[in-house]
């Protein structure tokens, strides 16, 4: 499914106190993407994203989104059938755990999006999700979500999204809280299930690393406006551009022009690995 | 969710914002006693001295007049029914027409029960548009002080009650996350009332889970940092008495004291 979103403009608050939080945003998400949205605090991330799912409406007169064969501007838009479809993970997920177990918890979605699923079906299903959040399903399935760690909480409510089997899978700030090796493993969680669970995966997060790592194209987003799209490369190319809109440099861009200072030119799409290669190529080394 | 203002404070620096919270409650709760002593022959006459007096607050508040009259819109079905109450089942005075059901002194009753209704709200919106939560828990400290003689203790309450209204927009926020995560599963909160009430369940879990979590968090900050309600604490922001107060109460007094002459209960 692809995103698009034309000409988006959103406010809050009443006529009297309007505060605008998107302004005038054009935005194409193809099907497949691993797609960053950064910004800094209060630029209007969290409104643009909550457009994909229909948890916030597109205003009157303030332009389009259409995901799929979805149009969210149309009054009579399926909007459960639009939510099986976009998955949606907050910050802090494991805040919406509720259910008795495991399974019932991560029952909930699928129930409500094919309530016609039999019981058989709906358990392989659960049973999947799970295991591709790396649990162990048969120890799990029983336990009370409250009695589980946080890493383990917020995998079975990331289970909980995709068990439906969306083809977006939208994150808002999903690996807040985590440290460094959980943040580690949640990225490898999110590229086994962009290899074969979800199509598409759209991140929002303030961890640049992360995005230049993972991404293969990045939004900014300044004051509520759209000011820049493109890769990690093409994002993070311009230091004082970047800094204008309150980011940091990943740490391979940072370094990057670091080097350059000292008469070293690299040339690499910014991540890891993509850096070393051309920090080799550029002291004419093998590798 | 965030249309629900709870603790509706305006922000500013006016007179009557500046006023000591203890004064401002005690004068708040003597004018609404000022509101229901309204009676007798002259009772257009105290009124008329209590909408006065409320409309003088406002200004010299500082406060929109809109704001003060939109606490009136939450209790308005309040106001219809008691007025409406009044005129069917009052059968004082003539009938308005021939063999008619409604009586000129039941209409006039049924429009000061909705003002007195509507002046007490405005009154008190005024206090709290007026007085922080954090102000208003101070000032019910230092009202309720003399209870401590009997053991009540007074500054747990008022900490309880100022941590309650703290953590009230918290959890309005809350729930509208709660509330969005479920619906990204799927919940949907329409429909029947039966429906709606099993709707609710995903939320309210969470939404209890986590003041327990919030709670502890505190409990434990609180202890970090040695806290105690011991008899010796003293306070950052010291609130003295000050010209203001003491105006505000000469008026207040009069108000009254002037509803009570006006009543004609006082026969000198
Ligand atoms: N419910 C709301 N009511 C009123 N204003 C809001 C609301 N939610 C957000 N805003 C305002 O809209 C703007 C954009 O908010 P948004 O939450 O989309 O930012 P964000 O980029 O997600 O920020 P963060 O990185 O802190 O999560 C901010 O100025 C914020 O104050
Ligand atoms: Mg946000």
């Amino acid at each position: 499914m692809q995103v698009k979103i034309e000409n988006l403009s959103y406010s809050y608050g009443s006529k009297k106190l309007k505060v605008k939080a998107v302004n005038d945003i054009c935005l194409e998400i193809k099907e497949g993407e691993f797609f960053g949205v950064v910004g800094h605090t209060g630029s209007g991330k969290s409104t643009l994203i909550q457009h994909l799912n229909g948890l916030i409406k597109v205003q009157k007169d303030s332009g389009k989104v259409i995901v799929g064969e979805y149009d969210l501007t149309d009054k009579k838009c399926d909007f459960k059938g639009l939510r099986a479809k976009v998955g949606m993970v907050f910050q802090y997920p494991e805040y919406q755990l509720f259910a008795e177990t495991v399974f019932e918890d991560v029952k909930f979605g699928l129930k409500n999006f094919y309530p016609n699923l039999t019981e058989k079906e709906m358990e392989e299903r659960i049973k999947k999700a799970v295991e591709t959040v790396g649990l162990d399903y048969e120890k799990i399935k029983e336990k009370s979500p409250f009695e589980l760690s946080g890493g383990q909480k917020r995998r079975v409510a990331i289970a909980g999204v995709i068990v439906s089997r969306p083809e977006v899978l939208v994150l808002d700030e999903p690996v807040a809280g985590l440290d460094p090796t959980g943040k580690r493993e949640f990225v490898s969680l999110l590229h086994a299930l962009h290899n074969d669970f979800v199509k598409t995966i759209i991140i929002v997060s303030h961890d640049m690393n992360l995005i230049a790592e993972n991404c293969d194209r990045v939004a900014v987003l300044n004051k509520g406006n759209l000011v820049k799209v493109g890769t990690p490369k093409e994002v993070f190319m311009d230091k004082v551009k970047v800094e204008e809109w309150g980011l940091e440099l990943p740490s391979t861009a940072y370094l990057t022009e670091k080097l350059r200072e000292k008469g070293i030119e690299i040339d690499s799409d910014l991540t890891i690995k993509g850096f070393i290669d051309g920090y080799i190529r550029a002291k004419g080394g093998e590798k | 969710m965030k249309d629900v203002t709870f603790g509706q404070y305006y922000p500013s620096h006016s007179f009557v914002h500046k006023m000591n919270p203890a004064i401002k409650i005690l004068l708040t709760i003597a004018y609404i006693v000022g509101v229901f002593l309204v009676s007798g022959d002259n009772y257009y006459a105290g009124f008329l001295a209590c909408v006065v007096f409320v409309l003088i607050a406002t200004i010299t508040a500082r406060v929109p007049i809109f704001r003060v009259l939109k606490s009136i819109k939450a209790i308005i079905f309040f106001v219809l029914l008691s007025a409406i109450l009044q005129i069917f089942f009052n059968k004082d005075g003539t009938p308005l027409w021939e063999n008619g059901f409604i009586t000129d002194k039941a209409l006039i009753a049924s429009g000061f029960i909705a003002l007195r209704i509507i002046l007490v709200v405005m009154g008190a919106s005024l206090l709290t548009l007026t007085t922080s939560p954090v102000e208003i828990a101070d000032g019910t400290e230092v009202l309720l002080a003399p209870l401590k003689l009997v053991k009540f203790p007074v500054h747990e309450f008022a900490l309880i009650m100022s941590i309650a209204l703290r953590f009230i927009p918290t959890l309005l926020e809350e729930t509208d996350r709660i509330i969005k995560a479920q619906q990204a599963r799927g919940a949907e909160f329409e429909g029947g009332i039966f429906k709606k009430a099993k709707a609710m369940i995903p939320v309210l879990i969470p939404l209890l889970i986590g003041s327990f979590r919030r709670a502890d968090e505190l409990a434990d900050a609180m202890d970090s940092r040695c806290y105690s309600g011991s008899k010796n604490r003293t306070k950052y922001k010291k609130m003295g008495l000050t010209y203001r107060d003491a105006i505000s109460f000469i008026i207040t007094g009069g108000l009254v004291a002037g509803v009570v002459l006006l009543n004609g209960v006082v026969i000198l």
